[in-house]
């Protein structure tokens, strides 16, 4: 028996009873389609969770006071210590390899005013390399300079939301004045917005020299934060650990466990997101698969019932020289066919679904080719494994038997 | 040629054995036109079977043009049918929602012929079983019976068999129609068809030249100088 041959008997038996083919595609159609749909906004959330933690900063190592050391008092928990200093940074970016720029943050939050308007919001006393390392991109005016750091000069960086607050939604904010605690400031950039990321939102920010900021707001020589940014992805485990065994000697302690920082690492959050987007992927793919397998035994439903029924027409295939095989080929194409072809139209409504979803803005879906494959594989694996019972058994009938059947 | 040696067929169904055939023997040579005669139970069916290649027998041998069909296999059997074998059955059996010649074209499907020559074989066995072609591109379920049993009659020529094998041919036609089916048999039997009907009436059976009578799985008679008694179209 030809190929071509094959394929039209399995076209008139598929078209001899339209309905009744179009309802069991239809289960293969959702299984497929949801799977595909699911996947893809699963991979859209792990994007858009790690596109979020990569706006944090490149390769970045934030490093944090931590605990107050006091010896059998209460413990004022972490991040309250006065612990970090100039020279611990100034120590990391000249003791420490593989590193592209250290940056340094006396942050805090307060009252910022300007004529008639207030807000309360962070602070951040830092240096010039904070741009490049927590990717803050200027969109008027500049950053804070080198020489704005070593004269303590009262100017400001504002985020838009912050401008927004203060000057109204969109108003020049270059060369005005704010004060912070009763100090002037005077603006001389304003940030490009950048999006809410994590607890914070980095547009409502207004960025200060930090020797400016321990002057005048914390009257302290502390720091807050020290970010370190490696040079590449594969390097901030190992200087995230260098950073730590210097500090650690830098502050005479012995005991790791007793360290009065904490360091974090970038790439560890991303990590971390990403397993957890990675099972709630696999989570949303097993739903879809179990409607996979539900349409898998519709297709075999089906398959059984056209066999019973066409048991006489076997029966004449086989009297007139049909072998086994090709009777069993038949009513297995006849089950691939079915499969495959909702399988096909499974990814192009799968595919649609994950374009609306990224249509409408509710989250960028993204359609991999490896799914796209896999449910292919899948669809066509579940019409072989479904089609061959009814198959079989349409092949082991006896034609005496068949041709006898009422 | 057909040879058949002291063929049993016995089935057991758990401890009840039963023995349809108790070794029957005949020679059916190319070109006759033989009528298998004998009452429901006799075990004519069984025969059928073993002769159209369907089964085979518990003992005995059977030879199909000096081939021994007694002891294939599943997939030799299906060959000699497809070879050799041409059915017509009681009900007809054609494909459902089909056309008139893709049902003749079925079996050679099954060998594998090309879509073109196979169109135009089944189109010369229609002609050759006395069906008006005007209607060769009807669905099967838009032909009157028998009309049906000419489609039937031109699928078991098809494969220009040597042995056509009808089993109860006119059992559900009236008579009328029955003699047109039983005449274009005595045609193709002039042509030089090997024929070898299955029925219980004898009014059918007498349109052979040669009757072999079965009871309780026994050949009881087998008349050879029978007269063909020629049906009336």
């Amino acid at each position: 028996m030809k190929t071509s041959d094959l394929l039209r008997e399995t076209y008139s038996a598929l078209t001899a009873n339209k309905v009744r083919s179009g309802l069991t595609m239809l289960g293969i159609v959702i299984g497929i389609s949801s799977v595909i749909a699911m996947v893809a906004l699963g991979n859209g959330a792990q994007a858009s969770i790690q596109a979020s933690i990569q706006s944090i900063g490149s390769n970045l190592i934030i490093v944090t006071p931590g605990t107050q050391r006091s010896f059998g008092g209460p413990s004022a928990g972490r991040g309250t210590a006065q612990t970090l200093t100039v020279p611990d940074a100034q120590a990391i970016k000249t003791g420490i390899s593989n590193i592209s720029d250290v940056a340094l943050d006396v942050s805090s939050r307060g009252q910022v005013t300007a004529k008639g308007t207030n807000t309360n919001t962070s602070i951040v006393g830092t240096s010039p390399s904070y741009a490049s390392i927590r990717n803050v991109t200027i969109d008027e005016g500049n950053f804070l300079s080198d020489s704005n750091i070593s004269s303590a000069s009262k100017v400001a960086v504002i985020g838009p939301t912050t401008r927004d607050d203060l000057f109204g939604v969109g108003s020049e904010a270059l060369g005005q004045t704010i004060k912070i605690k009763g100090v002037e400031f005077k603006i001389i950039g304003v940030t490009k917005a950048k999006g809410g990321s994590g607890f914070t939102n980095s547009d409502d920010v207004v960025y200060i020299p930090y020797t400016t900021a321990q002057h005048y707001l914390t009257g302290n020589q502390y720091l807050s934060e020290i970010d370190v940014s490696g040079l590449s992805a594969d390097v901030t485990t190992q200087v995230q650990s260098d950073v730590t065994t210097l500090l650690l000697s830098r502050h005479n302690i012995k005991d790791p466990t007793q360290a009065d920082f904490s360091t974090l690492n970038q790439s560890d959050i991303i990590a971390t997101a990403s397993s957890v987007t990675g099972t709630f992927t696999i989570l949303l793919a097993a739903v879809a698969g179990i409607s996979l397998l539900v349409g898998g035994i519709g297709i075999m439903n089906m398959m059984l019932t056209t066999v019973t029924e066409r048991t006489r027409e076997i029966g004449l295939r086989k009297a007139i020289g049909a072998k086994r095989k090709d009777i069993s080929l038949q009513f297995l194409i006849e089950a691939v066919a079915l499969t495959f072809i909702g399988g096909i139209i499974g990814v192009i409504l799968g595919a649609a679904i994950a374009f609306i979803v990224s249509d409408l803005g509710i989250l960028q879906a993204q359609v991999s080719l490896s799914s796209i494959i896999l449910a292919f594989g899948v669809s066509a694996g579940i019409g072989i494994i479904f089609g061959w019972y009814p198959a079989t058994r349409a092949a082991a009938m006896s034609p005496i038997d068949a041709l006898r059947y009422e | 040629m057909i040879e058949i040696k002291n063929i049993t067929k016995t089935y057991s169904n758990g401890d009840i054995v039963f023995t349809a055939l108790h070794g029957i023997s005949f020679t059916i040579n190319d070109g006759e036109f033989v009528a298998i005669m004998g009452p429901s139970g006799s075990g004519k069916s069984t025969l059928m079977h073993i002769l159209g290649a369907l089964d085979t027998p518990t003992t005995g041998t059977y030879f199909l043009d000096g081939r021994d069909v007694s002891t294939m296999s599943e997939d030799e059997l299906a060959d000699i049918r497809k070879e050799k074998i041409g059915f017509v059955f009681q009900s007809f059996n054609l494909l459902p929602r089909t056309t008139v010649l893709r049902n003749v074209e079925l079996p050679l499907m099954y060998e594998g012929i090309d879509m073109k020559v196979r169109a135009e074989r089944a189109k010369k066995s229609l002609i050759a079983s006395g069906f008006d072609e005007s209607h060769f591109e009807h669905k099967s379920n838009q032909l009157s019976g028998g009309q049906i049993q000419r489609v039937a009659i031109a699928r078991a020529l098809v494969n220009n068999p040597s042995l056509i094998l009808a089993d109860e041919p006119t059992g559900n036609l009236d008579t009328r129609t029955g003699e047109i089916v039983l005449g274009t048999f005595q045609k193709l039997n002039k042509e030089g068809r090997t024929i070898v009907l299955i029925t219980h009436e004898r009014d059918v059976a007498e349109h052979a030249d040669r009757i072999l009578f079965i009871k309780d799985g026994n050949l009881l008679e087998d008349s050879k100088k029978h007269t063909r008694r020629m049906a009336k179209i």
